[in-house]
């Protein structure tokens, strides 16, 4: 079976530690949460996996294959594999849903008439296929900047599984959004990680989300684990602990 | 609040008040100082500036048109009319349409270079660096140079007419809108550019989606504001013979053709005026309804 293996991963800023040593293994179709307070390096990782940041030392392999070692276009391959979902959903505002979501596709299949906004017909149906999924179809030709924040982050979500995504990374994807929102958005994370079988890691700050959404769930604290196993054997110390706090 | 404590506090305070005056002098000298080290450079004196001033209103005085009240209608054939004075209208109206023309192909050439040249210059998103330090030299020569120059020798190597005017130009424009495209750029919010990096798009991809939507309105006005400028440009450089309404202008200030030097002017302010106008609300058109 197809895994993530992440191998005493270290990344250092200058001054700081960020990522600590750090070695985990995940399989396909999990759906895993990083938990941890602000600055633990839940970002970072995220950040590493997609190699948007170099990582200091150690290693990184999806089916075997060393990504920390990639180049050209087989960067580009990989990150086109691995789908990112934002916090603040670093969308194109001023751009319709459509285009938004057909910029997914850059990566894997570049073309000079792309940059005029000139997406080919098979592209067109199955974004808007992805938008029907998650119920925003009739927004296609809205300009993004115009919807809500839940809205935007479906359509984000949509533009990720332009890209025909092994992993979807999700980086606080709801913190910037209300309850109502935020279930709605948690739903389709579920779905697309129970039904397409597409392995989810998500960062995320509440604790009660993660545990109703996640099958598993890693606990950072400095850049290192502190937990790792099945949200019902956290401990509500541990959980304290986690957080530097009495009720989150 | 204690007496000594106030005390202390006022020390302080005027204290820092000193030395902010003590500053301001400094500050007004070195003014002072170089104020009369450049007047004296250039040989600035007031006395030959109201020596000239009758003269400079002599000049003005003979180039107004002698207008009739009582015949201003008239044909073109009575002195004092509006149609005597724009004798020449056709002619002036078909070499400002040049005119025109030299600066919008000019501002529309040296926009696409400059925006191509701007990914580079930008610091924050410039594939590296090497290029970044080569482009903005390149942009600083571009506008380094005056257009005039330009058109020079152009007009030198291709021969009098609009084409030298339209390369000069564009050159400048080049050079002139590429450092605030680059600006512009360097503000960006680059979020954007990081989802599509995050897709596996590659550098033109980013600067399409991820910057291009974000700065086009900003983009646009300096553009409309390069237009308004490459007019008045593309008027002066006719001087050396680089085509457009200018060569002409050159021609009757030779000739002392009082009449038509005011014609002429008079025209040029209007389309500016004109221009002004129409391209504020351009702007708005674009920035409110264009996603590109």
């Amino acid at each position: 079976m197809a895994s993530l293996e992440i191998n005493s991963l270290v990344k250092k800023f200058s001054e700081t530690t960020a990522i600590n040593d750090i070695s985990i293994r995940i399989l396909d179709g999990e759906m895993v949460g990083i938990i941890g307070k602000s600055g633990a390096g839940k970002s970072t990782l995220m950040r590493l996996i997609n190699r948007l940041i170099e990582p200091t030392s150690g290693s990184i392999a999806y089916n075997g294959i060393e990504i920390t070692s990639l180049k050209g276009k087989n960067l580009k391959q990989w990150r086109s594999k691995c789908a990112m979902i934002f916090q603040q959903f670093n969308l194109i505002d001023r751009l319709d849903v459509l285009t938004n979501v057909l910029s997914g596709t850059l990566g894997i299949n570049f073309k000079l008439l792309k940059l005029l906004k000139i997406y080919s017909k098979k592209e067109k149906i199955e974004a808007l296929t992805y938008l029907n999924n998650l119920d925003l179809s009739d927004k296609a030709l809205q300009r993004v900047g115009t919807l809500s924040g839940g809205q935007q982050q479906r359509v984000a979500i949509a533009r990720a599984m332009m890209q025909n995504p092994s992993i979807l990374l999700a980086d606080e994807p709801i913190s910037s959004l209300d309850p109502k929102n935020s279930k709605v958005v948690m739903d389709d994370i579920k779905k697309i990680n129970k039904k397409d079988g597409i392995m989810v890691i998500c960062n995320l700050h509440s604790l009660e989300i993660a545990k109703e959404y996640c099958d598993r769930l890693i606990g950072l604290s400095d850049g290192k684990i502190v937990f790792d196993g099945h949200p019902s054997s956290l401990t509500k110390e541990l959980a304290e602990q986690l957080y530097d706090l009495e009720n989150e | 609040m204690n007496d000594s404590l106030l005390k202390r506090h006022i020390t302080i305070y005027s204290e820092q008040l000193r030395s902010r005056r003590l500053w301001n002098i400094f500050i007004i000298l070195i003014f002072a100082v170089s104020f009369f080290m450049s007047s004296s450079i250039i040989d600035f004196n007031l006395s030959q500036i109201i020596d000239g001033f009758p003269r400079l209103s002599d000049y003005i005085v003979k180039i107004l048109p002698n207008l009739d009240i009582n015949l201003i209608l008239e044909n073109s054939k009575t002195e004092g009319s509006i149609q005597y004075w724009y004798f020449n209208f056709k002619k002036y109206a078909a070499l400002l349409y040049e005119t025109f023309n030299m600066a919008v192909l000019a501002t529309l050439m040296g926009f696409i270079f400059a925006l191509i040249l701007s990914f580079l210059s930008a610091k924050n998103i410039t594939p590296n660096i090497y290029s970044y330090h080569l482009v903005k030299r390149i942009l600083e020569f571009l506008r380094g140079v005056p257009e005039i120059i330009f058109a020079i020798l152009f007009v030198w190597a291709l021969g009098v007419g609009p084409l030298a005017g339209i390369i000069a130009i564009t050159i400048h424009t080049t050079g002139a809108l590429g450092k605030l495209f680059s600006e512009v750029h360097e503000n960006a919010d680059l979020k954007t550019c990081e989802a599509i990096r995050s897709h596996g798009g590659n550098w033109v991809s980013e600067m399409r989606y991820g910057i291009i939507p974000k700065v086009l309105p900003n983009i646009i006005s300096y553009a409309l504001l390069r237009f308004e400028i490459n007019i008045r440009a593309s008027t002066v450089i006719g001087f050396v013979g680089a085509g457009g309404i200018g060569q002409e202008l050159y021609l009757v200030i030779n000739f002392n053709y009082y009449e038509e030097v005011s014609a002429i002017i008079l025209l040029i302010i209007l389309t500016v005026i004109t221009i002004d106008i129409s391209s504020g609300r351009i702007r708005q058109k674009i920035i409110g309804e264009m996603g590109v």
